[in-house]
């Protein structure tokens, strides 16, 4: 039998999707207990118990200096900050991209601007945003919008083109004006597209908050792993790599599940 | 008084002429069916009718008045594929149409508008036999199915023409004649002209009241770009179909079938539909 005709089961595909992680987890255990029985005072890879304890201090004890708790209090800012960046990013990515969309004019208008645009290194505009609006919440927002709007234009207006002309000249002799083209016939079919690159658009955004925030911040997921780094402290870095990781994962899962139960009829013809 | 009258009508794509010199002048409540060989211009033609394309020369009258340059809903369209809403549901496809006509700023109606347009909806899906089907979405549907559907959603706009591409070229032959009786039928009641393209002569034959082929005159390889597709042949259907009106002649059954009730099904009882339609039938 051919290999690419070899299909695992339920049971074998779940055992097979676990290996890769069951393989990380041991390697990083046999990692840590060999450099720890070299030199019991080794930072690289602390031990299980190490990391325990450290998750035990930043999310179930109260912070000395400020009653808070680090990890709860870190997740917090940074998820505020991305929820502000990624829902400002929509909204502007969605107006613009069905204007370019629907109508020709605002594609000539827009097309070649959003596609210089887009290719701006964001990053590199992190001083000037800094400067210009401070070091506050407001600058490491405006990175994440800069840093991913200008693909999420460019990816709507290629889905709103892509619908087939003859729709659009169906819905005219359905007597849509231009507003109700773009209403009731563009804008539910671009929605579910949006949220597919909005989650895939979720790791820069990841990218780019925690930049932001590695550069000038008192709280944060971002903030935190750059400050314990000048200490080595991997307990605490680990921990916050795969908490960010998850995060990202569970927001993943969320945004798809949203697009599922919104538009059922998107479902239909996969 | 014609339904549409075209008079020496061009159209050319940069260097290439696809339609040359074509005149024909199409009846009211006639049905027109245009042949010819792929890539003849067929559908551009039905383009330029539907106000997709402007014509490079020549000129097109509509009830007398010259065609507005985009399409609206005077001329309803059924493609072969791409006809229907794949947001919506059946029965949300249908509304569609007169919701947005009424409703210019939102394009959805509420409350007892709403009501009493979801009503005529359903009564227009049972007319073409997709009663119970009201709340699928047109992927859930069949290819026959969606056609239906097509169908439903153009007439909603009671359009003073219908224009259809190849709306049948995907069906297989069982539900192309199930289909065939009802498109028969819809012709029959709705005051509405039809332009229809098809591949299959047979199809041409058993529906239209007028069969007008296309030809380029001229398909050498080396003369294809310079010579376009005229109107090679118009043959009237004899004796004379007329819309409202059936001749002995025609049959909503296929040969070879002595029991009618499955198609007749399908294609929804005239007799039910007959109350509705003469409620229905605001124009002339
Ligand atoms: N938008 C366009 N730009 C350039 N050329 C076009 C365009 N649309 C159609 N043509 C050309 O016009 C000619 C006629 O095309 P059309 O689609 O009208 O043919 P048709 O008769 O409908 O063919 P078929 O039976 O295969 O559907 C073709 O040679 C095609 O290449
Ligand atoms: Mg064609």
């Amino acid at each position: 039998m051919r290999a690419i005709n070899i299909r695992p089961g339920r049971g074998t595909a779940l055992v097979l999707g676990l290996l890769p992680f069951a393989a990380l987890a041991v390697a990083y255990l046999a990692g840590s207990a060999l450099r720890l029985a070299e030199n019991p005072s080794d930072k690289l890879l602390p031990a299980l118990t190490t990391l325990a304890a450290s998750i035990d201090l930043l999310a179930f004890t109260p912070d000395r200096r400020t009653g808070d708790y680090l990890l709860w209090a870190d997740t917090a800012a940074s998820l505020t900050r991305l929820a502000w960046g990624l829902g400002i990013a929509a909204s502007l990515a969605l107006v613009l991209g069905l204007l370019a969309g629907v109508l020709p004019v605002m594609r000539a208008l827009l097309a070649p601007f959003v596609a210089f645009v887009s290719m701006v290194p964001p990053l590199a505009l992190l001083p000037i945003l800094f400067i210009v609006m401070g070091l506050g919440e407001t600058s490491k927002i405006a990175l994440i919008v800069i840093g991913i709007t200008p693909i999420l234009i460019r990816d709507l207006m290629l889905t709103a083109t892509a619908l087939p002309r003859e729709m659009i000249v169906k819905a005219e002799t359905l007597s849509a004006s231009s507003w109700l083209i773009a209403l009731r016939v563009v804008l539910p079919q671009v929605m579910p597209r949006l949220i597919d690159s909005l989650r895939l658009q979720i790791g820069p955004a990841f990218l780019f908050l925690i930049a932001a925030e590695a550069i000038s911040s008192d709280a944060g997921l971002g903030y935190r792993i750059f400050l314990v780094r000048r200490y080595l402290a991997m307990e605490v870095i680990f921990p916050y790599v795969a908490w960010i990781t998850l995060l990202a994962v569970l927001l993943d899962l969320a945004l798809s599940s949203l697009r599922r139960r919104m538009f059922p009829w998107a479902e239909v013809g996969r | 008084m014609t339904a549409l009258s075209i008079s020496h009508l061009w159209k050319e794509y940069g260097d290439q002429i696809v339609l040359e010199d074509v005149s024909i002048d199409i009846g009211p409540r006639s049905f027109v069916a245009l042949v010819g060989p792929s890539g003849c211009g067929k559908t551009t033609f039905l383009r330029l009718l539907l106000g997709q394309e402007t014509p490079s020369r020549g000129r097109i009258l509509i009830d007398g008045q010259p065609l507005p340059p985009e399409p609206g809903p005077d001329r309803g369209v059924v493609y072969q594929r791409y006809s229907v809403f794949p947001h919506l549901t059946v029965l949300g496809n249908v509304m569609l149409g007169p919701e947005m006509r009424a409703s210019r700023f939102l394009g959805r109606r509420f409350g007892a508008a709403r009501r009493a347009l979801a009503d005529e909806a359903r009564a227009m899906l049972a007319e073409v036999g997709l009663a119970g089907s009201e709340q699928k979405y047109p992927a859930q549907l069949s290819g026959g199915m969606q056609q239906r559907l097509a169908l439903a959603q153009a007439l909603m706009m009671r359009p003073r023409v219908l224009l259809l591409d190849e709306p049948f070229g995907a069906l297989d032959p069982g539900i192309r004649a199930d289909i065939h009786a009802l498109m028969r039928r819809l012709w029959n009641e709705v005051p509405m002209t039809v332009v229809m393209v098809t591949h299959d002569l047979r199809e041409a034959f058993t529906l239209a009241s007028r069969v007008v082929v296309f030809e380029r005159p001229r398909d050498r390889p080396e003369e294809r770009d310079r010579y376009g597709a005229r109107l090679s042949r118009d043959i009237v259907i004899w004796p004379p179909r007329l819309a409202g009106r059936t001749t002995p002649y025609d049959t909503d059954r296929m040969p070879g079938r002595d029991d009618p009730t499955p198609d007749a099904a399908a294609a929804g009882t005239t007799r039910q539909a007959e109350g509705r339609t003469h409620a229905s039938s605001p124009q002339p």
